[in-house]
């Protein structure tokens, strides 16, 4: 019996939402008296897979079968269920992402698991309960769950959970196949095109958001948002009346109906705060609000915060940035 | 073309969230309740898709209590052709996903659609569920969905990017935006939905996988450390001295 944890890998390099989640698995392996074993997928390098050990992972197991490379839902699934039944796991831990969502779902009617998204904490094994913690109402909200069974599989919120750096350990890297078959593919939705955001920090991942509203008061004002973005390293966002003007394309969208972020550090520029928007953003761990108008209703939310322009104030905040050093 | 669309009635996106004296439920007094708005993209998008074939059926179906019946009545009103109630709180995303397979098995759906998550519970889990219960492909999440004959094509948000996918019916896909624009129900259609057929079965399938134990809001905040405008450039000291996160 070992934990298996699910790690995203692209161009060879292991996503950093699955350094949170394998750091995630070993830790609930400890708790299980155990050892966690990681299933790879995408495209992955051995001596990646291998500095998984710093994260606590024993084993990891690659099927490097080549249509794996790109995410083939029913494919993917096999895959993890195969890999759950050989390592015999009764907790199978993935990363509240789109993959790890869509696969999770399935897997867990295929496994008969019981299921839960958008994890925040390590689970609670009291005498044969188990209860994990996990965001609700859209981040305005949190419930502890118990869930029932013999296989229980979790998928953690990004920026939930320290990954751990044990330097120097490493991990067992293992070919593995689940005897993928052409009609395990044949079904799928095919790949037509695939457009990929070149450049910059990606927002779900991202650990800095640096976000703007209506208050920047055009898209020719959005370099004042990248270029303090480029000095901290973050991501861009927006709010949804900025997206749906299309100043800013959606998926910048930060919000209820958009996108949920949790990083260390969210910079709302120009936002008033509007329940929705605040819903979307309020378990980032440091919120930082500049506005104009001292009544925004963000301040209420905010860690620090600067009345005044954002015109004047966001050059400012860069130079201070690039002074650091 | 048969399209079935799953809506869930969530508390209004201005709701300020409060809990029942124990934690156990959601508290709804004095709360409005609306269709979840990821499910509205994919309703709305359903009747777009039915309009521009010139024939076919949307079906709304919702897993929840009587008193959900005024949002399926107003998903009626803004084109749907008949509407099916489980009549059943909805415990978890397990036990819905149960519902709604037994339905579309029943019903011979070409195409179900959903929302990508409801704003209340945030599972994401229903597709792929209902997806896995049929043996059939999921999309997820979709932001576009066009169809020509059997296939559609759709894109799927992919994290920082978009990927265009091909698949045949029947199948799954979970909606978002910016698939269309929603719609509101006019005078016409609000006086139509009061006809349309609106059937309630009883629930099947196995007992929930999980349950919530307790509800919990989050801590309040301390309260925010205001910084002079003109000495902008010390925020930005304490976001590394005091708070460590730069």
């Amino acid at each position: 019996m070992s934990v298996l944890v699910v790690v995203e890998c692209d161009g060879g390099e292991v996503k950093k939402s699955s350094l949170e989640v394998a750091s995630y698995g070993s830790q609930v392996a400890q708790l299980l008296g155990t050892t966690a074993t990681a299933i790879a997928v995408g495209e992955a390098t051995e001596a990646n897979l291998a500095q998984l050990g710093e994260q606590g992972i024993t084993k990891v197991l690659y099927d490097a079968e080549p249509r794996l490379k790109d995410f083939v839902n029913g494919a993917y699934t096999k895959l993890i269920a195969a890999a759950a039944q050989q390592e015999d796991s009764k907790v199978i831990v993935l990363a509240n992402s789109n993959i790890g969502a869509a696969v999770g779902s399935r897997l867990s009617v295929r496994l008969q698991a019981s299921l839960a998204t958008n994890v925040v904490e390590l689970p609670k094994n009291d005498g044969g309960q188990f209860t994990v913690k996990r965001g609700a109402f859209s981040g305005k909200a949190f419930a502890d769950v118990v869930l029932s069974g013999d296989r229980k599989i979790l998928a953690v919120k990004k920026n939930s959970i320290e990954a751990l750096h044990e330097a120097g350990k490493t991990a067992q890297v293992e070919s593995f196949s689940a005897q993928l078959t052409d009609a395990d593919f044949a079904d799928a939705p095919k790949q037509v095109v695939m457009q990929e955001q070149t450049g910059g920090v990606l927002l779900p991942e991202a650990d800095k958001v640096v976000s703007g509203g209506r208050g920047m008061k055009g898209p020719e004002n959005w370099n004042l948002i990248e270029d303090l973005a480029k000095a901290l390293g973050a991501a861009t966002a927006c709010s949804k009346p900025v997206s749906d003007v299309d100043w800013r394309p959606h998926h910048e969208h930060v919000g209820q109906t958009g996108i949920t972020v949790s990083p260390n550090l969210y910079i709302a520029c120009g936002i008033s705060g509007a329940i929705q928007h605040l819903a979307g953003v309020n378990s980032s761990k440091v919120i930082v609000v500049i506005n104009k108008d001292p009544e925004a209703p963000f301040f209420k939310a905010a860690d620090y915060g600067i009345v005044g322009d954002v015109f004047d104030v966001l050059p400012k905040l860069t130079q201070a940035v690039k002074e650091l050093g | 073309m048969k399209f079935l669309v799953c809506i869930s009635n969530v508390p209004d996106t201005t709701t300020k969230i409060a809990f029942t004296p124990d934690n156990k439920e959601f508290n709804k007094a004095g709360v409005q309740f609306v269709i979840n708005p990821w499910d509205e993209y994919a309703l709305t998008r359903a009747i777009e898709l039915k309009e521009a074939q010139g024939g076919g059926t949307v079906t709304v179906l919702n897993v929840g209590e009587a008193d959900t019946e005024p949002n399926i009545r107003k998903a009626l009103a803004i084109g749907a052709d008949d509407a099916i109630r489980v009549n059943a709180f909805p415990k978890d995303a397990f036990f819905v996903a149960q519902q709604i397979a037994s339905i579309a098995k029943d019903g011979g759906y070409d195409v179900i659609l959903m929302g990508k998550e409801s704003i209340d519970y945030n599972g994401f889990q229903v597709h792929g569920m209902v997806g896995e219960l049929l043996g059939i492909p999921t999309v997820a999440p979709a932001m576009k969905l066009d169809m020509s004959g059997n296939t559609a094509t759709l894109e799927r948000e992919i994290e920082g990017g978009k990927e265009i996918v091909e698949v045949n019916t029947p199948f799954v896909a979970s909606c978002q935006q910016p698939m269309c624009e929603p719609r509101i129900p006019n005078m016409r259609g609000i006086m139509t939905a009061r006809t349309k057929p609106l059937k309630v079965v009883e629930p099947v399938g196995d007992a929930p996988r999980t349950e919530v134990a307790a509800y919990a809001l989050p801590p309040k905040k301390e309260g925010v450390k205001l910084i002079p405008a003109e000495n902008a450039g010390e925020l930005i000291k304490l976001l590394r001295n005091e708070a460590k996160v730069i």
